[in-house]
């Protein structure tokens, strides 16, 4: 690993410090495919400047990339970008944008199963790219809302039409957003928290 | 212009088949390059999230240069995600790093609020309120 010396490693800048009265942190994850703005998402809500964490994994078998033929193990890094807002003074959301793929989401614990709920944001002009991703939360119990971020030239389906093709219930809500601005990628946030507060008062969160 | 049709699934379904690409046996499942434990082969449960904070201002003199860094970067709460991308380390050798930490008592963890199954309502509206802040 390439350790830059207890010297030359940058901190968070002093407004980004946290209060020592911060207890607990939660954290919500904004999932789907390529190139579909998730780190534009993370980066207009985020309070700090966002920020990426790393993990490295041996690259045998996982269908990125082509090293056939070669005898040893190619190291591959997936990069994760996250945000985050300070709710209250002991209270700290964050905020990741995890790759769509499945066979990633093992190296972070608890990505997943220990967030309050998920953002799948899906691009309409490949709606098909977010179908794994909502069956896989779906398997895992996880709660999700469907954020369409619309690009200019991306077709249009009404919300009816998209929840029929996204075969989803009546309840999961389905929100158009412009992810590039900070009130619409909140009213994203809110819209989840609302939906996770609806589970909880009719008592089928699990 | 009709949208692609999706099939929903449920919580404990079997996933569908893979593809053929990705179909490659039991061998095949990707590994993380770090897997480090300590002697006893424990690992601290640490979330992206758990907040980890110095338990004293100043590094003792024995701290290793990467421990000296993680330290000062944690006079203030911060998240092991945070520490990842700080000190620009995997976040599977962050975890390691601090699981010596922990148990050298230079660090204290403070636990992430998760899913549960019973829900805390208190706590969703407070990020609600949060949120309308921004």
């Amino acid at each position: 690993m390439d350790f830059k010396g207890s010297e030359t490693v940058p901190g968070p800048r002093t407004e980004d410090r946290l209060p020592q009265t911060a207890q607990a942190a939660a954290k919500i994850v904004i999932v789907g495919g390529f190139g579909v703005g998730k780190t534009t998402m993370v980066g207009s809500v985020s309070e700090i400047r966002p920020l990426t964490t790393e993990e490295t994994m041996t690259q045998a078998g996982i269908g990125v990339d082509d090293n056939f033929g070669s005898a040893s193990k190619t190291a591959t890094t997936v990069a994760m970008d996250f945000g985050r807002i300070r709710i209250t003074e002991q209270l700290v959301l964050y905020l990741f944008g995890t790759p769509g793929q499945e066979r990633f989401w093992f190296l972070w614990n608890g990505l997943f199963e220990g967030a309050l709920g998920a953002v799948v944001l899906v691009d309409t002009r490949r709606l098909e790219v977010s179908f794994d991703v909502m069956g896989r939360l779906e398997e895992r119990g996880v709660p999700f809302v469907v954020a369409v971020n619309t690009f200019p030239d991306a077709p249009r389906y009404p919300i009816p039409e998209l929840r029929t093709a996204l075969d989803l219930p009546e309840d999961v809500p389905i929100v158009e957003c412009d992810v590039r601005r900070r009130a619409s990628s909140r009213d994203v946030l809110l819209t989840l928290m609302r939906f996770l507060h609806s589970l909880a008062m009719s008592g089928s969160l699990t | 212009m009709t949208p692609p049709q999706r099939t929903r699934r449920t919580p404990g379904e079997d996933p569908p088949p893979r593809s053929a690409e990705t179909q490659k046996g039991p061998k095949s499942n990707p590994e993380r390059i770090y897997v480090v434990a300590d002697p006893e082969g424990e690992r601290a449960e640490l979330d992206l999230v758990t907040l980890i904070v110095a338990t004293s201002p100043d590094p003792p003199s024995s701290a290793t240069p990467e421990q000296a860094a993680l330290l000062r970067l944690c006079s203030a709460p911060l998240s092991v995600a945070e520490l990842s991308a700080y000190l620009n380390l995997p976040f599977s050798a962050v975890t390691a790093l601090l699981t010596e930490m922990l148990t050298a008592e230079l660090v204290q963890a403070r636990a992430p609020i998760v899913r549960q199954a019973l829900p805390d309502r208190s706590l969703l509206e407070a990020v609600m309120h949060g949120l309308q802040r921004l």
